[in-house]
């Protein structure tokens, strides 16, 4: 069908962006692993010696950095955590009868839509500020000491306003997902008589288990770039208690001008990213058939 | 008797969902009804929920102490130039894609959506200083092509995702009863193409509407969106409750809406069509 005219065309149409993206991504890329080799601080002008891994093998053995990764590691999964089981209970629920279906949804889907900074502000400042904040008000009417989220917590407290955050996605997806499950699948398992529990564990979680897998690798994707959620409430703080990798480059790169160090660390973030990424891949891949 | 039992589940479920979805939402629906407030109010203990005395000059003075409307139009500008350059760029690219599969395709769309996953502190330091070299740093300009770039993997995947449906015989059929490439592109692929190409739109400018590394890392004062704006909030502004919801509450109200149209968009474009 597709003659060599409409293929040259359809290449032509296909070029720009292909090109764009291609810049994107390799123009800045190499420019960053050619920085994490140079001695480079833009407080300190004129200076681009190059000084091999030395970047490298400083930012690995900072002790910042494996407070940062653990960190990282304990965000992701935290929120993973917390949004694929309540995700899961969440979508079994919505995918009920009952009245309002729609403004149920529509309720809960909402926080997805709140832009980072401003969900971050308003639980840092209106939930969880131990003196003015909602959760100190209640803990004083219930006779408690109040608690100060961000200082005592400080990580937990991140990990509970992102997981509010993405909650939503995971139900959403979660309930799309078991919309497309065969009515008469579950009709028949409760026919033969088996438990509720017996057709969760058999027919809906198996059913679900490619969209479980889907939320898992997307999610991983974006949580590991948390940034504006930190940048806003803690600034990595205290100490280095809330600092992920993302933030950690930032600091090393924008607040303390190494761009050498800084580079370095951005590499490394790309190389934790590629081993999810590659995860993902293969699965949308299989999906796509052309 | 089964129809009793059924009403009652269902009386059930309602309460459950009801009350679950209304402690997600609330606080959305704290932070509106706080800017509402006076800021003695806003920290009165204890809160009260809805008899207050409703005033309306957070608003103003947010506007009037930080100009929040040339924030706003920074937001508006940047998210929907992004978006419409990216489809600029994205639709023929899809086009091309879905009607004409080449061996590559495969591979094209997964390396596109490849570069998605490349974490933005990968490419952050050289961003800055070119940016800063060629004067695009706190500019819209550069707001607009980096947020481009950055989204437009998902607008090519939703389109060609979008694209494929349209059947292919719809064409022959109109080549067979003599329309030329212009009638065809026109009056049968337009039409046909156009709800994809709106709800790529949509699910876009949310996306660039909330996009918090960017605009944060690449903005000063001047073309500072609302997500910056917002930020400025941390402290010690922050503490005024009243005056951080009514700035929350503008700049969350127009996407939440919009937001709520797009729904299923958001499935098909976020999963990369893995989910249906």
């Amino acid at each position: 069908m597709a003659t060599t005219h409409s293929r040259a065309a359809a290449r032509l149409m296909l070029s720009p962006a292909v090109l764009l993206l291609l810049g994107w991504m390799i123009i800045p890329l190499s420019m960053t692993i050619y920085f994490s080799f140079l001695h480079y601080n833009l407080l300190i002008p004129g200076t681009h010696d190059f000084i091999g891994f030395a970047n490298y093998s400083y930012f690995l053995t900072d002790p910042a950095f494996f407070a940062a990764l653990f960190n990282t590691l304990l965000l992701v999964g935290g929120v993973l955590a917390i949004t694929i089981v309540g995700g899961v209970l969440l979508a079994i629920l919505l995918d009920q009868p009952m009245w309002g279906q729609g403004i149920v949804r529509i309720l809960v889907i909402a926080p997805f839509f709140v832009m980072p900074t401003v969900g971050a502000l308003v639980w840092k400042n209106m939930f969880m500020n131990p003196v003015n904040g909602l959760f100190a008000h209640m803990a004083k009417a219930l006779g408690l000491q109040p608690f100060d989220f961000l200082a005592q917590a400080p990580l937990a407290s991140i990990i509970g306003m992102v997981a509010w955050q993405w909650l939503p996605f995971a139900t959403l997806i979660l309930l799309t997902a078991l919309q497309s499950l065969d009515r008469e699948q579950l009709e028949a398992s409760e026919m033969d008589g088996a438990s509720p529990f017996s057709t969760f564990f058999y027919i809906t979680l198996p059913h679900l288990a490619r969209a479980i897998t889907v939320v898992v690798l997307i999610q991983t994707i974006f949580l590991l770039s948390v940034f504006a959620e930190i940048l806003v409430t803690t600034n990595g703080g205290p100490g280095y208690a809330t600092t992920n990798i993302t933030y950690l480059v930032y600091a090393q790169s924008l607040l303390q001008f190494d761009v050498g160090g800084g580079s370095a660390g951005g590499i490394v973030a790309v190389i934790l990213a590629n081993i999810v990424a590659i995860f993902l891949m293969r699965m949308i891949g299989k999906n796509l058939d052309i | 008797m089964a129809r009793a039992s059924s009403n009652r589940r269902k009386t059930v479920v309602t309460v459950l969902a009801w009350a679950i979805g209304l402690l997600i939402f609330f606080p959305i629906l704290w932070t509106v009804l706080t800017s509402f407030k006076t800021e003695a109010e806003a920290v009165a203990s204890p809160p009260s929920f809805i008899n207050f005395h409703w005033t309306l000059e957070n608003y103003a003075e947010v506007q009037s102490r930080s100009d929040y409307f040339r924030h706003f139009l920074n937001s508006v500008v940047i998210s929907l130039g992004s978006t419409v350059l990216g489809l600029i760029i994205a639709i023929p690219a899809a086009w091309s894609m879905a009607f004409v599969p080449a061996k590559r395709t495969k591979d094209i769309l997964m390396w596109m959506l490849s570069t998605k996953m490349l974490p933005p502190v990968g490419v952050l330091i050289p961003i800055y200083l070119i940016f800063r070299d060629i004067g695009l740093l706190d500019s819209l300009l550069g707001l607009i092509i980096v947020l481009m770039l950055i989204n437009l993997p998902i607008i090519i995947w939703m389109l060609f995702t979008y694209f494929r449906e349209i059947p292919g015989e719809i064409l022959e059929a109109a080549r067979m009863d003599g329309a030329g490439l212009k009638a065809e592109l026109l009056y049968v692929l337009t039409p046909m193409a156009v709800p994809g190409i709106a709800s790529t739109l949509l699910l876009n400018i949310i996306l660039a509407w909330n996009e918090a590394f960017w605009t944060l890392n690449l903005t000063a004062a001047k073309a500072a969106p609302l997500t910056a704006f917002i930020a400025s909030y941390s402290s010690p502004e922050g503490l005024f409750y009243a005056k951080l919801s009514a700035a929350s509450t503008m700049a969350i109200a127009p996407i939440l809406i919009l937001g709520w149209f797009s729904q299923k968009q958001l499935v098909r474009g976020l999963t990369f069509g893995a989910v249906k």
